[in-house]
């Protein structure tokens, strides 16, 4: 199933896909996958202690041990997915709309507008993102619509910049400058002229930053600043075993594999899309 | 005497980004005597650049040399080693680029680039190799020929440059010039030293040559003979004088004939309206800092004024640099003027675009030079000629795709080229789209800036002819601006001549053989005519030489 899905859009596209991309594509669909049916996919209730043993081996019974309560680790990475995978979404969609939406109006209005948001931007930039997450953490306490804007608060500066980069390139051909002198608005110039023209590597884009949202919010969690108890994320499943370590359990191991799987495949993805999707900026 | 040059039978092939092998140069055969200058003309992808590039022993990335032999001084450039071929490069045949200002590394002076050539051979000590310079810029009658070398590359002209090109190029004593279009971005003033600096260095060094280029009237005063190409065929072979006087192939007579004078109808129509349709008034614009008299810090336009009634057109005409675009934009309040009245059909217009409106906007409109950067590449072109329909007229998608397919007969386009992307068009389809586009608002005026400057000689005339046709079928007035003294003199009822950002004069058709203004002068006489003995012939007066040409 997984591969019928991946060989259907290479070839919808018209493009040809290299291996490694495909494999990457496959990995992405799979997470995906898990994570939009994981209550039918989990084998027992994620919260439920199961076992009679902490950080239990694999078993037939437990294909991934238990953790540190004995509670099936399977069925926790699966649930996990759901937090991990969502609430990137979530924040990635919100910063990348945010920063393009904005970069193209800085591009297009220009002058104090543009100046005013751009140093604002780089003032952003300058807040180290684990201290930030801190920060609000310490003030509003921790809940998902809180990680998910401060996720997506941390990463709309850069896709501004990108965004804004690519933009002001478009915004100086001669065809904005006709519908400029037509007299249309700039919410046309925005949506017809400039974005068609920076969509594809806006989506390439996307895919990075989905990745660095990813690590950032397991990067969190494993400090205890993200998703809270009794939900976990897989950066919270690594740090709530993480004294598993020393018994060579699965516990720690397979949320730590989970993360890295995601988030090598849509770097991967992104390296091997075709050519013509990547590199058409203008 | 054997010839110098012999290219017998040449294909070179080249991969496209689809994967896809086209062949560009189909089994061309060419010779070139010692001491003879051979021009390769033709339209742009006709193959007179890779022709000459190969000569070196030399394909562009993604073409390849298949088959044939190419002989220079007995030696086959086809089949020497890499290692050989650099031992003739720069030595024996030696190349000057179209952009010498690309050419130059712009943070080394001029000097250590011209005789960099000889250490890389290792032909003659640096102090002996800076004397031949010397002596080279002095041929090539460079002013200051001892101290122009200590330059850097931008603080020279952009003819000077070119001739420090072709010094770089000669000084490894070569006895093959490739030259590819030399001239072309240059302006004609400035043209006409390059020209002749090159015709006298080549004939006392009795160098032979290979001068690519566009323009025949160019090549008629440097070259022996010409070989006319077309899609990588030889279509013809000749003396000058026998191409010029006695041109057998078609597509021959379709270059020169793109000289002639041209005889069209004018409307000459000269209704007695109490108001001209555009009236601009002491316009004053440019760039940068808003000084304490309330002008630009750059002028571009300073105090220009001028007339246009409704059916005619207008010329103007200047070098780069004169600010002839920055009026164009001027007028249609992309760049607001600082100082002035733009009046259009008796209305004062509002300097900046965005305080005019729609209706004003609707009736002047205005068409770019480079068709490439003035479609978006992201749309169909039923996309990109229906929204001024959907803008201005508010037109409903059926009434919109009649339109559209009457907008494409209109300019002479296929209708199925709707859907195709900009990209997938030629040049001269592309113009003719853009300027479809300015048709589709129904305008009474239209502003052509630089239009036909990216296209072929032939084609560019295709888009003059439609250009008075609709003209005559729409009732619509021309702003007409270009470097290009023929194309406006074909267009045009009266000609602006600007310089340095002021009208110099303002002439009528008539009296565009009598010009008063000394500038205007020197810029008539400076451009090139079909005659061989045009560039021997000419003299320009020193004085207005030094005047004007910067």
């Amino acid at each position: 199933m997984k591969q019928t899905a991946t060989t259907m859009s290479a070839h919808r596209f018209g493009y040809t896909f290299s291996p490694i991309g495909m494999i990457a594509l496959a990995v992405i669909l799979f997470w995906a996958f898990v994570a939009a049916f994981a209550p039918h996919l989990v084998p027992y209730s994620p919260g439920k202690i199961v076992d009679t043993d902490f950080f239990g081996p694999i078993s037939s019974k437990f294909w991934l041990g238990s953790d540190y309560l004995g509670r099936d680790m399977l069925s926790r990475i699966i649930m996990g997915a759901r937090y991990t995978l969502g609430v990137s979404l979530a924040g990635v969609l919100i910063a990348t709309t945010s920063g393009v939406v904005l970069g193209m109006a800085a591009a297009v209005i220009g002058g104090w507008f543009d100046t005013l948001l751009s140093r604002f931007m780089d003032a952003m930039l300058s807040i180290p993102s684990k201290l930030f997450g801190l920060v609000v953490v310490a003030a509003v306490g921790s809940s998902l619509p809180a990680l998910i804007l401060t996720l997506a608060f941390i990463y709309t500066p850069g896709s501004f910049r990108f965004a804004r980069a690519l933009a002001v390139n478009v915004n100086t051909m001669d065809f904005v400058a006709v519908a400029r002198i037509r007299g249309e608005s700039t919410l046309y110039l925005v949506c017809a002229e400039i974005l068609p023209n920076i969509i594809r590597p806006v989506l390439a884009d996307f895919g990075i930053r989905f990745v660095f949202i990813v690590l950032l919010l397991s990067g969190l969690s494993f400090l205890g600043l993200g998703v809270q108890p009794p939900l976990a994320d897989w950066g919270a499943l690594v740090h709530e075993n993480i004294q598993s370590l020393s018994y060579a359990s699965a516990a720690v191991i397979a949320p730590s594999l989970a993360i890295a799987s995601l988030t090598i495949s849509v770097n991967l993805l992104i390296d091997n899309l075709p050519r013509k999707i990547r590199d058409r900026s203008a | 005497m054997t010839n110098l040059v012999e290219i017998r039978n040449l294909h070179v092939e080249a991969t496209t980004d689809a994967g896809r092998r086209i062949e560009i140069i189909k089994g061309v055969d060419l010779d070139i005597a010692k001491g003879e200058i051979v021009a390769l003309i033709g339209e742009s992808g006709s193959g007179k650049t890779t022709i000459a590039l190969s000569l070196m022993g030399y394909a562009r990335r993604g073409c390849e040399i298949t088959k044939g032999s190419l002989l220079v001084d007995g030696k086959d450039m086809a089949r020497l080693s890499e290692k050989q071929r650099q031992q003739v490069r720069g030595t024996e045949v030696a190349y000057v680029p179209q952009s010498a200002a690309a050419a130059f590394n712009p943070s080394a002076t001029i000097i250590d680039q011209v005789f960099e050539v000889t250490r890389i051979h290792k032909l003659m000590p640096p102090a002996q190799a800076r004397l031949r310079a010397i002596e080279l810029f002095r041929a090539l009658s460079l002013p200051d020929a001892e101290n122009i070398g200590n330059r850097y590359p931008h603080q020279v002209s952009g003819g000077q440059l070119q001739r420090l090109a072709a010094a770089m190029a000669l000084i490894g004593d070569p006895k093959l010039m490739i030259f590819d279009e030399p001239t072309t971005a240059l302006d004609v003033t400035t043209q006409i030293d390059v020209l002749k600096a090159f015709k006298s260095v080549m004939q006392q060094g009795g160098i032979a040559g290979v001068y690519v280029s566009h323009d025949l009237a160019v090549v008629a005063q440097i070259a022996d003979r010409i070989v006319v190409l077309k899609d990588g065929e030889v279509q013809e072979t000749g003396t000058t004088q026998d191409i010029l006087q006695a041109p057998k192939h078609p597509y021959t007579r379709e270059l020169l004939a793109a000289f002639e004078p041209r005889h069209f109808e004018f409307s000459g129509r000269k209704e007695a309206a109490a108001t001209p349709l555009l009236r601009i008034e002491d316009v004053t614009s440019g760039y940068g800092q808003i000084q304490a008299d309330g002008l630009p810090l750059i002028r571009a336009v300073r105090s220009v004024s001028f007339e246009l009634e409704k059916g005619r057109n207008l010329g103007i005409i200047g070098e780069s640099g004169c600010g002839k675009s920055t009026l164009a934009r001027t007028i249609s309040g992309m760049l607001p003027a600082s100082a002035g009245r733009v009046l259009f059909d008796g209305q004062e217009m509002p300097p900046a675009s965005k305080n005019r409106t729609r209706d004003q906007l609707q009736h002047m409109q205005i068409v770019f030079q480079s068709a490439d950067t003035a479609l978006n590449p992201a749309k169909p072109i039923e996309d990109i000629l229906g929204r001024p329909l959907t803008f201005y007229h508010g037109m409903s998608a059926q009434d919109r795709s009649k339109r559209v397919d009457e907008l494409l007969d209109m300019v002479h386009l296929p209708r199925n080229l709707r859907y195709r992307h900009p990209a997938e068009l030629s040049g001269g389809q592309k113009q003719r789209v853009n300027f479809a586009r300015a048709l589709a608002a129904e305008p009474k005026l239209i502003i052509c800036d630089e239009i036909t400057s990216a296209l072929d000689t032939v084609v560019a005339t295709a888009i003059i002819e439609l250009l008075k046709e609709l003209q005559r079928e729409l009732d619509l007035s021309y702003i007409f601006i270009s470097h290009d003294l023929s194309v406006v003199e074909a267009i045009c009822d009266e000609i602006v001549v600007m310089y340095h950002g002021e009208k110099v004069e303002q002439l009528t058709r008539e009296g565009i053989k009598a010009p008063k203004h000394p500038y205007s002068k020197l810029l008539f006489s400076s451009v090139p005519k079909l005659d061989p003995a045009w560039l021997d012939n000419l003299v320009l007066e020193p004085e207005l030489v030094r005047q004007y040409v910067g």
